[in-house]
């Protein structure tokens, strides 16, 4: 296992937004985690980044990170691409590379040209201009830029047009061949396309882990659990 | 003519220590979210420093020198020790910031005492140079030097330096800097620290154009350099410039123009004109 979290909460104020939180991420391919809207997708991402303040123990190939700050969990090589992207709008495409480069290197400008050809000839374009999908693709490429252990992926269908979430879904399978991902997404499909392993969340309860594609395959499970039919999207993150 | 290239000069002058002190204020506020009350007490920590040192030592620059590296120093230890345990806590650092500047005035004052000491100001700085007719004191024009080298250096480091980068980034996220694995608390101190050494730098020069030091005169530079972050935008480097030359200008015209005292009330007008048509600020983001 590449990711143990063991009985994860998060308290955000007087609200309890995760619940003894417990699961596993196999190394390799991509693991779904899903659930309807609130179900506290984001929260446990931005957990597991230090990003929301959490209980519980959390650890990366067997190392406990739990304690550690986020700059710290990153360069024990997890990488993190958040909800609504996340670029620095003032920023050129060029700079938001650059602020990824990871001390000691190495820094994958190739790879992330490959599989992102738009971006070298968007070089000194600043990120707010761009579209949706092209900063998508800047942040994704800003957390494959360097090597890492693990990629936890938010949302990056999030208001992308069919034909873009089509195109990033066969970017995320190449990702996935080279990193193991944790992804939060509500596109069924890209989830049926991707996942190999799913947990299920709601209110702040893992209620379902296994694998993605018995999940998928039971529309009723799906319906109770998502809240939709297979084709379709459950609700928005947390 | 002569009277307004003379107006034009004096509000230059303003405006560059307005700049001066703004700009480390701007950039604090930008990266830590912090409004750092204490700012007026790194810039009298500047204005005594120089002070006692060119007193000893006869050489004007290492007074100046030495009142901005121990008040960077200062910050850095003041950012590092005591603000970063309230990070985010805005409440505990505006009273943190605001009993230190109360403490700092209260210590010199027991030291030094409450009236103002003579400055000892190089005689060059005290003539005046004519222009177009106007005399223009020599100490006007060091504050405009200043000011323009403190702007392209600042510049520089901003546009051409990986800290400069981390700034301009942690001044839109800084969650997002740290998630790209980024220790943001360095840039924290570092931006602290240039800051507090802007500050003492105004506090210093405004010595020389005063020809005093005293434990308030931080204070008074303060609620004008805050009203230039304002109109300028929170957290904008180029905002502060553009406010400083303004505020300055118009400060000073219209206390020339219209009556003694009035370039205060058109300033405060400014800022209430420029928060209700442009609460961003003139170079700030717009807020969601």
């Amino acid at each position: 296992m590449i990711l143990h979290v063991d009985k994860l909460n998060v308290f955000l104020g007087e609200s309890h937004i995760l619940h003894d939180v417990s699961f596993e991420v196999p190394q390799g391919g991509v693991t779904a985690l899903l659930g309807r809207n609130g179900a506290g997708k984001t929260t446990t991402l931005r957990a597991l980044m230090a990003l929301a303040p959490a209980t519980g123990q959390i650890r990366l190939a067997g190392q406990e990170i739990s304690q550690e700050l986020t700059h710290q969990i990153v360069r024990r090589g997890v990488g993190y691409v958040p909800e609504n992207r996340e670029v620095f709008a003032g920023l050129t495409v060029q700079e938001n590379l650059r602020l990824a480069e990871r001390p000691g290197g190495p820094h994958h400008y190739d790879r992330v040209f490959s599989l992102f050809p738009r971006l070298k000839e968007r070089l000194r374009q600043r990120a707010g201009t761009m579209s949706g999908g092209e900063q998508q693709m800047l942040a994704l490429a800003r957390a494959l830029l360097n090597d890492n252990q693990l990629l936890l992926i938010d949302e990056p269908s999030q208001g992308l047009a069919p034909h873009l979430v089509t195109e990033l879904t066969e970017v995320l399978a190449q990702v996935a061949d080279l990193v193991t991902v944790l992804l939060v997404e509500q596109n069924l499909a890209m989830v049926r396309r991707l996942a190999r392993h799913a947990i299920v969340l709601d209110q702040g309860r893992v209620v379902w882990t296994g694998s993605a594609e018995e999940l998928l395959s039971d529309q009723d499970t799906t319906r109770q659990l998502l809240g939709v039919g297979v084709a379709g999207r459950s609700g928005g993150g947390v | 003519m002569s009277s307004f290239v003379l107006m034009t000069a004096t509000g230059l002058g303003l405006a560059a220590l307005y700049f001066l002190v703004a700009s480390g204020l701007s950039l604090i506020f930008g990266l830590m979210g912090v409004l750092n009350f204490a700012h007026a007490a790194f810039l009298t920590l500047g204005g005594y420093t120089a002070w006692l040192v060119t007193d000893a030592t006869g050489s004007l620059v290492l007074g100046i020198v030495a009142g901005v590296a121990l008040a960077a120093g200062a910050g850095a230890l003041t950012e590092s020790a005591l603000l970063r345990r309230m990070h985010g806590d805005h409440v505990p650092q505006v009273l943190l910031t605001v009993g230190l500047l109360l403490a700092f005035t209260a210590l010199v004052r027991a030291v030094f005492g409450s009236d103002a000491r003579p400055m000892p100001v190089p005689r060059w700085m005290t003539d005046v140079t004519s222009i177009a007719g106007a005399p223009i004191p020599n100490s006007r024009f060091v504050l405009i030097v200043a000011a323009v080298v403190v702007y392209a250096a600042l510049a520089l480091f901003l546009a051409r330096t990986r800290y400069g980068l981390i700034v301009r980034a942690g001044v839109e996220n800084r969650a997002m800097v740290t998630a790209l694995g980024i220790d943001v608390r360095r840039a924290f101190t570092l931006v602290f620290a240039i800051g507090t050494g802007l500050a003492a730098l105004a506090g210093s020069l405004v010595a020389l154009v005063q020809d005093v030091v005293s434990p308030e005169q931080g204070m008074s530079l303060l609620i004008f350099a805050f009203i230039v972050v304002i109109i300028g935008g929170l957290g904008s480097f180029h905002g502060s410039a553009l406010a400083a030359l303004l505020v300055g200008l118009v400060q000073q015209y219209a206390n020339f123009y219209a009556l003694t005292g009035m370039g205060d009330l058109v300033v405060v007008l400014l800022l209430a004109g420029i928060l209700l048509t442009r609460p961003q600020g003139l170079l700030g983001r717009r807020l969601a």
